[in-house]
């Protein structure tokens, strides 16, 4: 009663006695479907967390992959090139704002995401010495990403920017602060976005700052 | 080990069942469900005439143990979902269970009342105060029976502890204290007090974008009231001992089994991770069970399980689709018979499977309405994988029903008695044939 045979890999067709590693677009296939239920994680009322650490990893695990035989960059590149430069720009002040200064890592990676949502819960439960450390991190992160009710005074250049911002913006917001928004682009038209790569989407925006970290970690 | 006695529950428009537990001589079974109700059954004492009417459960208590709460704060609903029921083991005449939702945890006091006091002086039978001019004599109330009642009243609430959502509560062989884990932490409190807790393993990296792993489950030492194990989403077990240090996140053992490198797949963490432990009866062994598999570890063995038994291998090629519809995240949890040696867990298209650890045989058996007839003997199913020989009464793989899932399964502590949830209904088989434990 002990395991017969050879584990498979990632194969749905259950014909074949090898086991076949993943193709390329299996891979691609499972990172999209990764990030739309890491997304919709964060719409939910209350994330399970177990499951989305488990999403995230395996995020984690297909983009060392990726980054191991150099596809990670050709798709970060592909997808900078579409963006313009004045939301490039925006993505990465947004972003590099809301990185913790005391944190090791450079920026917020696609499993970080997790961590966002839950970084909130930790300020009210906590006591009084942690909550004023998280708590700070915390205000950083929704007062940069408050675009509906900018934080008063502290970037006049910064709201100005967002005052033309696309729609998509607000699912950046559902996405990296986990906060509940009526989601203005559901999974679907999510999956659309990804597959034509022409419109600005949330996880463009995720895919840049994995190229701007490197760029930054990795002269 | 045949069953073939057996007793449908069939509890219709209720809720979902979230969790069962026998209390520890057996007498009584609990449910608690999706919309918060607890209910208990009881067994009927044996000695009627006709033979196959004894031991049978009837309902003996329902009660709601959790409401749906709202968290102002940050505009969140509490789940009235009760998760676990623990029972404490009995003491005198009442019976204490603790049950839990996601975040509050309460101690409940069942017990019965079958006799009421009657003859008082100064109020009549129907408790109104009589006038005392018409007392000419007096009289000692005496006690005289009753229709039996059950009354079950919250006797402790322990909240405001868990940020995260409690997935296990384990009471201690001490019968003082208790522990209740959530994803990241391990709070141990004492019965009686319900403003404190102590925090005994904390999980919680100091920064939440390293988060990487959670604890899945947790469970005392049957005996051993110093000791307890947790899991994790990385298919790691460890065994703690409350008197090395006062937080436990220095683990005194840690089970893991070396992954097979060329085994690896992208699904391979998520397979892995542990959806339930628990120790056998004897102290001596864990159970562990994950997405495919069900290990039996031997707590002086830490390098790998010491049995290895595949639930529903024929899944292992269709991961793909399973972590599309979510069903690769279903937690199912695992048992042990009363003499640690048969092991026991639930499946898809409401099967469920048995393996006997001494011959190694298994078997898989269905529960539902249209298989089950009264006395009928369970019919040993099997499931065709895909590809090979396909015999009469098979279920091919591709016709499995994934919404049919059985979760949450229990074992009598001494007979061959097991309950298992089907979604909205209870199903409790006998083995009428060979009641006593091999």
């Amino acid at each position: 009663m002990f395991p017969k045979g050879t584990k498979r890999k990632f194969s749905d067709s259950a014909d074949d006695p090898a086991p076949e590693p993943a193709t390329p677009l299996q891979r691609q296939s499972l990172l999209d479907m990764s990030l739309i239920k890491l997304q919709l994680c964060h719409m939910l009322v209350e994330p399970n967390l177990c499951r989305s650490v488990l999403i995230a990893n395996t995020v984690r695990q297909i983009q060392e992959e990726m980054t191991q035989d150099g596809s990670w960059q050709l798709m970060t590149q592909a997808l900078a090139a579409a963006q313009c430069p004045a939301d490039r720009l925006v993505a990465s002040e947004l972003l590099c704002r809301q990185t913790d200064p005391a944190a090791a890592a450079g920026g917020p990676k696609p499993y970080a995401l997790v961590g966002e949502a839950y970084q909130e819960e930790e300020e009210e439960e906590e006591d009084s010495e942690e909550c004023a450390s998280e708590g700070e991190e915390g205000e950083q992160v929704f007062g940069t990403f408050e675009i509906k009710h900018p934080p008063p005074g502290p970037d006049p250049a910064l709201e100005e920017l967002f005052s033309d911002v696309d729609a998509s913006y607000y699912d950046l917001d559902t996405v990296l602060t986990g906060m509940q928004a009526a989601p203005k682009m559901g999974p679907y038209d999510l999956l659309e976005s990804l597959s034509s790569h022409g419109r600005i989407s949330s996880f463009h925006i995720i895919y840049y700052s994995m190229n701007t970290t490197e760029a930054r970690t990795n002269p | 080990v045949r069953f073939s006695g057996q007793r449908v529950w069939g509890i219709g428009n209720a809720d979902i069942i979230s969790t069962v537990e026998f209390n520890h001589t057996g007498e009584l079974l609990a449910t608690g469900d999706k919309g918060g109700r607890v209910v208990i059954f009881q067994r009927e004492p044996e000695g009627k005439t006709e033979p196959f009417s004894q031991g049978e459960y009837n309902v003996y208590s329902t009660f709601q143990s959790h409401e749906p709460e709202f968290d102002y704060l940050k505009s969140l609903e509490i789940e009235e979902k009760i998760n676990k029921i623990r029972w404490l083991p009995q003491q005198n005449a009442a019976h204490f269970l603790l049950s839990t939702n996601d975040k509050t945890i309460k101690l409940w006091k069942v017990s019965e009342r079958d006799k009421r006091p009657e003859g008082y002086n100064l109020k009549d039978e129907e408790g109104r105060i009589k006038d005392i001019s018409t007392v000419t004599s007096l009289q000692v109330p005496v006690l005289m029976p009753m229709d039996l009642m059950v009354e079950v009243s919250p006797r402790r609430v322990f909240a405001n502890a868990h940020t995260y959502h409690v997935n296990s509560i384990s009471v201690n062989s001490d019968c003082e204290t208790y522990l209740s884990a959530d994803d990241l932490r391990i709070n141990l409190w004492h019965l009686g007090i319900t403003d404190r807790s102590f925090n005994i393993v904390d999980i919680k990296p100091a920064n939440m974008e390293d988060l990487t792993e959670v604890i899945t489950a947790a469970e005392f030492h049957p005996f051993h009231c110093n000791l307890f194990v947790y899991s994790s989403s990385k298919g790691t077990l460890r065994l703690c001992d409350m008197r090395e240090q006062a937080l436990c996140d220095k683990h005194s053992k840690l089970f893991e089994e070396p992954e097979d490198p060329s085994a690896r797949s992208f699904f391979s963490e998520i397979i892995s991770s542990v959806s339930d432990v628990k120790f056998s009866h004897s102290g001596r062994y864990l159970l562990t069970r994950d997405y495919l598999t069900a290990k039996v570890w031997d707590l002086n063995m830490e390098n790998k399980p010491l049995e290895t038994y595949q639930v529903h291998d024929y899944l292992r090629s269709k991961l793909c689709s399973l972590y599309e519809n979510d069903c690769i995240f279903d937690k199912f949890e695992c048992a042990w018979n009363g003499s640690d040696s048969v092991i026991m867990t639930g499946a898809y298209n409401n099967f469920f499977r048995m393996f006997d650890r001494n011959t190694k045989r298994d078997v898989t058996l269905e529960a539902s309405r249209e298989s089950s007839k009264p006395r009928a003997v369970l019919k040993p199913r099997r499931v065709c994988a895909a590809g090979s020989k396909r015999r009469k009464d098979d279920i091919s793989v591709d016709s499995l029903d994934f919404s049919k899932k059985i979760l949450h399964t229990a074992w009598h502590p001494a007979e061959n008695i097991i309950a298992i949830a089907a979604t909205n209904n209870l199903y409790i088989f006998q083995d009428k044939l060979n009641s006593e434990m091999h």
